[in-house]
């Protein structure tokens, strides 16, 4: 018998968060690729469908889930359209989220609320909801994103550090929680990818980064998608608790 | 017909007899109905009953009467 070729993520319905650019739309695309029914979020209902659409058209199969993940009302009435069309759910990527860095004498306590609500609150009211579907089933993966900055801290970033350290202590609480019903929780820990975001810095800024990771060079946004696909897939079925340093050996 | 379907998930959520089963049956008054059986028998009502509680209801969901009342208020009839 030959080896034979298997789609990762074949029939597997997912839900990725902050799915219309960057990392979420590299996770969004490759999931689709490897037979995943992706359910894309984003709070632009028309950015949302173009994903969508994109994405059926291609051959894969989407579906919108939109809404304003910081917002728990937002989030249960995207939970309850998401029922309506699917009966389970396999896999859920925490992905959405800010960065708005600040030296913390400058810090509003808006952009704390902001920060934290995108950032952290998000990844509790999705799992919330998430988990009680997976664990109809008795399986489930949930992927989390944090960052080098949650893992190692930055200078000007205390509370997009902190809102991505909190994801690292949800991921592991949640792990534990959840593993009598068979529900995998993992954390993703990115470096410096390249996304419409680290293209916008200074180039002196860019350069002074990139020279900071061993691998010199910036990480792609289909790196991190590939290692979420990993972290979905069953592939990883006795991986739970963890978290991955995507980063080509960034030092901060 | 409901009044079955919530005996059948706190039985299999709970691992109980039926006949423990009664309205005055409050949550943690046996050991039976911790927090992880809690959850457990939200998501099987949520399933049988294909409706998707809100947390404070959840959270609230305190006795066999209880849950009744909280059902009720998402279009199931005892």
């Amino acid at each position: 018998m030959g080896f034979i070729s298997k789609m990762l993520l074949k029939d597997k319905v997912c839900i990725i968060t902050g799915a219309t650019r960057g990392i979420g739309l590299a996770m969004t695309r490759f999931f689709a690729e490897q037979g995943a029914w992706v359910f894309v979020n984003g709070r632009d209902e028309s950015q949302v469908q173009a994903v969508v659409t994109q994405i059926n058209s291609d051959g894969g199969k989407a579906d919108a889930f939109v809404c304003d993940v910081a917002d728990p009302e937002s989030v249960k009435n995207a939970f309850k359209l998401f029922l309506s069309k699917s009966k389970k759910l396999d896999v859920l990527i925490n992905n959405a989220g800010i960065l708005d860095d600040a030296l913390i004498g400058m810090v509003s306590p808006a952009q704390i609320e902001r920060t934290f609500g995108v950032n952290t609150y998000s990844v509790i009211y999705m799992s919330q909801y998430a988990s009680r579907i997976m664990s109809r089933n008795k399986s489930g993966s949930i992927v989390n994103m944090t960052s080098i900055i949650g893992t190692n801290g930055n200078c000007g970033q205390a509370v997009y550090g902190g809102s991505k350290a909190a994801v690292i202590g949800i991921t592991k609480s949640l792990a534990k929680e959840l593993a009598s019903t068979n529900i995998r929780v993992n954390a993703i820990a990115p470096g410096f990818i390249d996304t419409d975001m680290a293209r916008s810095i200074p180039d002196s800024v860019f350069e002074t980064r990139v020279s900071s990771i061993a691998m010199k060079r910036i990480g792609q946004p289909g790196e991190i998608a590939s290692v979420a696909a990993f972290l979905s897939s069953d592939l990883a079925a006795y991986v739970t608790g963890q978290v991955i340093g995507v980063d080509g050996g960034m030092l901060i | 017909m409901s009044q079955d379907i919530l005996v059948q998930c706190f039985v299999e959520a709970l691992g109980v007899q039926a006949p423990v089963v009664v309205d005055s049956l409050k949550y943690n008054s046996i050991a039976q109905w911790d927090s992880v059986a809690h959850m457990t028998l939200i998501a099987m009502l949520e399933e049988k009953f294909d409706l998707m509680l809100d947390t404070d209801d959840i959270i609230d969901m305190s006795s066999v009467a209880k849950a009744k009342e909280i059902l009720s208020k998402y279009g199931v009839h005892f």
